[in-house]
Formats: structure tokens, sequence, C-alpha cells
């Protein structure tokens, strides 16, 4: 039993907090924020280009299929970091399932295709198709009258040349198909958080672009759920953390009645209580990450329980750190909606906490009678 | 800048099995738990001849060196490790095994006595702990220092040969109290000094010419805990523990072992929540529970994962510093909540004393609602948390 980081896993979050700190300072999203769609088109690129240069898109993949080769263990402090610059990239998504989910599906062409643009790091891969609800994974994509699909809210589009799509027929079950961007047509949608590329994406149904179907496609949508689960967990725990932190910084700054706010008990309490649940989510989210890198029997059930933590806290570190700054919190000009935007967008997101619950609920271990 | 020089090496870490050498001890620590345990409940420990069952209990856990598995071989443990002790800990909650009426000896006193005794104040003190031979009930709160523990007005004079100290004042909400042999705790012993300074941590034995005990019946009717007076108590200089007015550090180390790991195991909510999911099952699963009872496991796993962490800082050489606040808060409020939520479930069965699984919940319920306030008020652990973790001013 060792529930700790290594030395290395320790310096890769600190690079990627540095690396963060220079690409994505606060003054940076507000920029993209603000800025003309084609504008933000330019910024995400620009931003995406450096973040692939350091490797980030294929930390997962194996080193010979041009990856880095790491683990999720490895990957949870990234993401974690990426939370707390609230990262507008689809780096979950990318690096975080449609990376080790064609990984494991080389040598397949379709899959080789994909993973070589990811890794070659020239966009990112979007993702959309799955849902999270108390019965397991489920698809929102229809078929449109003219025969295509349509897959509402996917992730990363605008941006991305792959797009890493799933669909599920009652009868014949899964498909994963990876689609050419430029084979589809897509709708931005407008989301409260504006730097969150979402939209919906009509493509064609072919086999050329089909990745997986059936069984091993409903095992890879399994997976892909958990480590959506597991990864945006570490956002939400990077989120949750970054808006305590403004939150108590602005509490020692702000006098009222001659003393900083932070020295009365009801701030205090406030922000404690969004500290407390802070602090137990972090292991759970880490153990969700072991589970994964390791092939535990209970991943679901512990990615499903570290989504139900860290949507909870990200939500209560959300509310506490706008009371805490008062009406000023509530201006556009403060830059603390840009980290509840993405929390409340990333706590609802591939399943809520009461979803997650009920599903760890379903997995939980029953009490077994005493072993002689 | 690539990421990958750095990060390529990447190998080993994170491990959250528990080795063959681990699961040989779960093994043999279940294997004696089963064949061992009472199979029926004792009589509560606030009584006399439940004190006296418990206290027995103590005797057959120590005669297989299974009371204190962490302590050092010559004071009657294994020298064991935290985890170890967890391991132990899962097994014995989940063999229904009794309360350990020695709890506040072991597990508070010990740790401390382990840092700032004597050699001759470990020899003398831990074994009987280990056995049982002597209980330890606490002298911390006064009826009017409660969260405000600095409050204390409880005194020790030098005695007229210089060789000890004559303690008076009043100690109150002593647990054990009522039937302990010892009692640890602070008085002050610099009548100038103000708050935290000046004070002195004591060992007092209970039969002492001038100490009067007064019991005090809980919420259920049983008195588990008393009112401790002192009149001159002849306290020997041997039976100060650290040096003379450092009582305050001396005393926070055992706060912190009490918010921390060692008072409240992660096994006795992870077997409460399995339970409540029993419940829950024979109750059809309500889906008017299922969030709470959903909830409610999830905080209990979660704490036991943060046991592990924690485990694993102390295992590489850290200490337990202001995040034991966070600890304190979160079993106790768990511990509420798991019964809460079990009470709920038995809807209008929830008030029945009678034996068997209800009166166990409702037992369980009433001391719950005791763990948001002893071991420091869960406020007063929010102002720490908020001070000493996010840095905010004191007030």
């Amino acid at each position: 039993m060792d529930f700790s980081f290594s030395d290395e896993q320790t310096e890769l979050r600190q690079a990627v907090r540095q690396t963060l700190g220079r690409e994505c300072p606060t003054a940076a999203l507000r920029e993209f924020y603000e800025a003309t769609p084609d504008r933000r088109v330019t910024l995400a690129a620009q931003r995406w280009g450096t973040l692939s240069a350091l490797g980030a898109p294929g930390l997962l993949v194996p080193e010979v299929a041009d990856g880095l080769g790491l683990s999720d263990v490895d990957l949870v402090g990234v993401f974690e970091e990426a939370g707390w610059s609230a990262l507008p990239e689809p780096l979950l998504e990318t690096a975080g399932l449609a990376a080790p989910m064609l990984a494991a599906l080389l040598p397949a062409p379709s899959a080789a295709r994909a993973l070589g643009a990811l890794v070659s790091g020239n966009a990112p891969v979007a993702v959309g198709g799955i849902d999270v609800g108390v019965g397991g994974p489920s698809s929102p994509t229809t078929v449109t009258a003219d025969g295509m699909l349509r897959t509402a809210r996917v992730v990363g589009a605008r941006d991305a040349t792959v797009y890493l799509l799933a669909c599920r027929d009652p009868d014949s079950g899964w498909q994963l198909h990876a689609v050419p961007a430029h084979a589809c047509t897509v709708h931005a949608t407008a989301t409260l958080d504006a730097a969150r590329d979402l939209s919906t994406v009509h493509w064609p149904l072919s086999s050329d672009t089909l990745l997986a179907y059936g069984v091993a496609a409903e095992a890879s949508v399994s997976l892909m759920a958990d480590r959506a689960a597991a990864g945006s967990a570490a956002f939400l725990v990077g989120l949750a953390d970054r808006m305590i932190t403004l939150a108590a910084d602005y509490a020692k700054e702000r006098q009222q009645f001659g003393q900083p706010i932070g020295s009365f008990q009801a701030v205090k309490h406030l922000l404690a209580n969004a500290r407390v649940k802070l602090e137990f989510a972090r292991p759970a989210t880490y153990r969700a990450a072991w589970s994964l890198a390791t092939a535990q029997p209970t991943v679901s059930h512990d990615a499903s329980m570290a989504k139900a933590m860290a949507s909870d806290a990200a939500d209560l570190a959300a509310r506490v750190a706008l009371q805490v700054h008062g009406a000023i919190g509530y201006t556009w000009e403060c830059d603390l909606h840009f980290f509840m935007k993405r929390a409340w967008a990333l706590s609802s997101s591939w399943g809520d906490a009461a979803t997650h619950r009920q599903l760890v609920l379903a997995q939980a271990q029953r009490p077994s009678p005493l072993a002689p | 800048m690539a990421l990958c020089p750095t990060v390529c090496q990447i190998r080993g870490g994170m491990d959250l099995t528990f080795d063959a050498a681990h699961e040989a001890f779960r093994t043999e620590a279940r294997t004696w738990l089963s064949a061992h345990v009472p199979t029926d409940p004792l009589p509560s420990l606030d009584t006399a001849t439940g004190f006296e069952a418990h206290r027995a209990w103590e005797a057959t856990l120590f005669a297989d060196r299974w009371s204190v598995v962490s302590w050092p071989t010559e004071f009657g443990g294994r020298n064991l490790g935290i985890m170890e002790w967890l391991i132990f800990e899962e097994e014995y909650y989940r063999a229904h095994a009794p309360t350990r009426v020695s709890q506040n000896g072991i597990f508070l006193l010990a740790p401390t006595l382990l840092e700032y005794g004597t050699p001759a104040q470990k020899e003398r003190f831990l074994p009987p702990m280990a056995a049982g031979e002597e209980i330890w009930c606490q002298g911390w709160s006064e009826p009017d220092a409660g969260s405000d523990l600095a409050g204390i007005r409880s005194r020790a004079v030098r005695n007229g040969n210089g060789d000890g100290w004559l303690l008076t004042g009043q100690k109150t909400w002593a647990s054990r109290g009522a039937f302990a042999e010892w009692c640890f705790g602070i008085f002050r012993t610099d009548l100038g000094a103000e708050r935290h300074r000046g004070l002195t941590y004591f060992l007092i034995k209970m039969d002492s010419p001038g100490i009067t005990v007064r019991p005090i019946p809980q919420i259920d009717g049983e008195t588990g805990f008393a009112e401790i007076f002192f009149d001159e108590v002849a306290v020997p200089d041997t039976q100060v523990l650290g040096d003379v007015g450092a009582g305050w550090s001396v005393a926070m180390s055992t706060a912190g072992s009490e918010r921390g790991l060692s008072l409240r195991s992660p096994a006795r909510y992870t077997e409460a929540a399995a339970r409540l999911i029993d419940l829950f099952d024979q109750c059809g699963g309500p889906a008017m529970s299922a969030d709470a009872v959903a909830r409610a496991y999830i905080d209990a796993e979660a704490y036991k994962l943060h046991t592990y962490w924690t485990a694993t800082k102390v295992a590489h050489g850290h200490t337990v510093g202001p995040e034991a606040s966070c600890n304190k808060i979160f079993w106790s409020e768990t511990d509420v909540a798991i019964h809460q939520t079990a009470l709920t479930l038995l809807g209008t069965e929830a008030e029945l004393l009678d034996a068997g699984t209800p009166g166990a919940w409702l037992d369980g319920y009433l001391f719950a609602l005791a763990g948001p306030i002893y071991a420091g008020t869960n406020e007063i652990q929010r102002n720490v948390v908020a001070e000493r973790l996010l840095g905010l001013p004191r007030g």
C-alpha cells in the first residue's frame, strides 16, 4: 500500500503548472472569452500547438505509437492542473479519452490514422455520442430525416480534424467512429462557459470510419465513460482548489468593519466546509486514476465515486467562492466566473453527482458473512 | 521544453494493494478474532458490570498481543506499522468486536507518552494500559474551558517538600471517568501566565486522596462521563508528562492524534455503511433514501481512502498537521449521516429501544451525535482549517 506520487509524477505536474501559468493565465482566459469566434480559433490553435510540442495529447499513447507511454496515475495531476487553469482546449477529450481508446484499437488502420493525427499535434480530437445515466452509458446520437446521424454536445469540434463519435442501435448495439471533420456539418452550441467548445454534429454513417462495433465497442464505451468520470473529477478537483484559493485570497484582502472579512467566523466556516469537501475528493480521484491504470475490476465504481465527490466539491467551492467575493464576484470583471462556469459545466457532464452516487450504490460491495 | 525527458522514466509510485505480508497479517487477525470475539454483545461499558466485562476483553486481546499492535514489543505491542494497525482495525470492526474501553489511554495518551514520556514513565504506564489493567480517562474540559481549552483554571502548586504538586480544581466531561483508574489532564502551574502558557500535563491516580468523582448521566441515561473534583491532590514529579509549563504543546500532540489518525479508524464507518446498505436492501431499496444511502457509503469509503493517503504520508516521514481538523469534521459528520439515514429507513421503528437492529442504530445515532462536539467541536475545527490550511487571519 503506497498512496503517493513519485518524484517524477510531481515534477511532471509542476512542469504543467508552469506551462499553463504562462500559456493560460486568467488574462488569457479573459482574452479568449472576449474574442471573436475567428480569433478564438487562432488562440486555441496557438495554445494547442504549445501543449502538443510538450507531448500532452499523447501522454497515454504507447511510445511505439509516438506517445509518451505514461499512465492514468501520471495523467491525473496534469488534469488537475488543467482544471486549476480552466484550460479551454479539449485536453480531457483528446488525451484522456480519444488517445487511450484509439491506442487500444491498434493496429486497426482507422485507429492508426486517427491516432497519428492526434500525436502529430496539429489539432485536438473531438469526442461525442456518449451520455452517462443511472442505467450506464447511453447515446444521444439520433438519425435525421436525410439519413445522417446527429450528435448533440460534441466537445472540441471547432478545432478538431477528427471526431470520435458513438452511436447505439437498439438491435446491433454500439458503434464507434473516427470521422474526418470535413465530412461533418457542425453547428456551434452557445453555452454559459464561452471557453467551452460544444457543437451539434451531423455525420454520415460509413464503414470507412468504423473503429469498433458490438461487444468491442461496448467495452470501449464503458471504459471511456469511466475515464471521462475520473478525468473530469481531476479537472473538478483542480477547479475547486482554484476557486477556494481565489476566495481565501480575497477574504484576506477585503476589509469591512475595519478588518479582513476572512477574520469573521461566518466567512471562515464557509471556506472550511469547501476545503473539507475538496480534501476528501482528492484521494478518491487519485484512486480512480490508479484503478484505471491497473485495470481494477472496481474501476467503474471507483470512477463514479470520484466524479460524485469531485462534482460536489466543485459545486460547493463555486457557491462559497461567489458568496465570499460578494457583489464583485458577480461581475464580469472578476476572474472567478471563468472557473465557476467550467465547474458547473463539468459537474453535470459525464454524469452528475447524483447519477454517479446511484452508479456507486448499485456496485457497492454488499456485506458478506464472516469468514470461518 | 518537452515533457518527455523529465517524465519518460516514470515508474512505480502508487500501489493501492496490500502486499503478501499485509494479507497474511490480515488473515491472522481475522482468524484470531473469529475465534475470540464474544458471540453475545457485552453489557454497556458505561455500567459497572459492562466496564469490567470490557476490561476482561482487553486482557484477552493483550494475552495474544492484539491490544496495541503498533506499539513497541517491550510495552506489549508487535512493533508494527500504521498500515497493519489499519488492517487490524478493519478486521476488528468487521468482526463486530467490543468497543475498546481502554481507547482514551491507548489511542490518545499513548502516542503522547511515547513521544514525551521518560523511559521510566513508559515502562510504568504503557504495559498495564495495554493489558487493560489500568483504564484512563481524560481530564481536559472544565466548566468554563470547553472549546476554549486555553481557559483552563484548575491549578497545580508545588508541595512543601518540593518533590511534587498539589492539584486543585474541577474537570468535566471525562469519558470513562466514573470507573477509570487513572486520569491524564492539564493544569495551570504558572498562575500568572495567560492562556496556553504556564500549563503542565499531569498523570493522576484516580484513588488519590482529595479526588471526588461525580458521574454525569448522559442523554441515554447511562454514566458515560463524569465530573472530577480535585482538592489539593498530591501528584509526584514523576507523574508530570513533558516539561513543566509545556503542557499546551504536549496536549496538542494528543489533540492531533485524536482528530487525526488514531481515534477513529475508518473501519468503524465502512462497517456501519455496509450495514446501512444491508438495511436499505432489506427495506426494498426505497427511492427516497437511495441518494442518502449512497452518500453515506461514499463518504465512509472516502474516509478510508483519505486515511490510507495520510498513512502513506506518515510512513514517508511526514506528520499529520492541520489536515487532522478536516478529518475530525468529516468522520463525525459521516457518522451522524450514516445513522440518521438508517433511522429514516427504519421509520416508525426507529424510536424503539428493544434489542436488535433498530435499537443498535438508535444507540449508534446517539453516540454519533457526540462526535461533532467532543475532541474539539467542529466549529473550532473549521476555524483551524480556515486559519491554518487557508491562511485566514485569526478573528
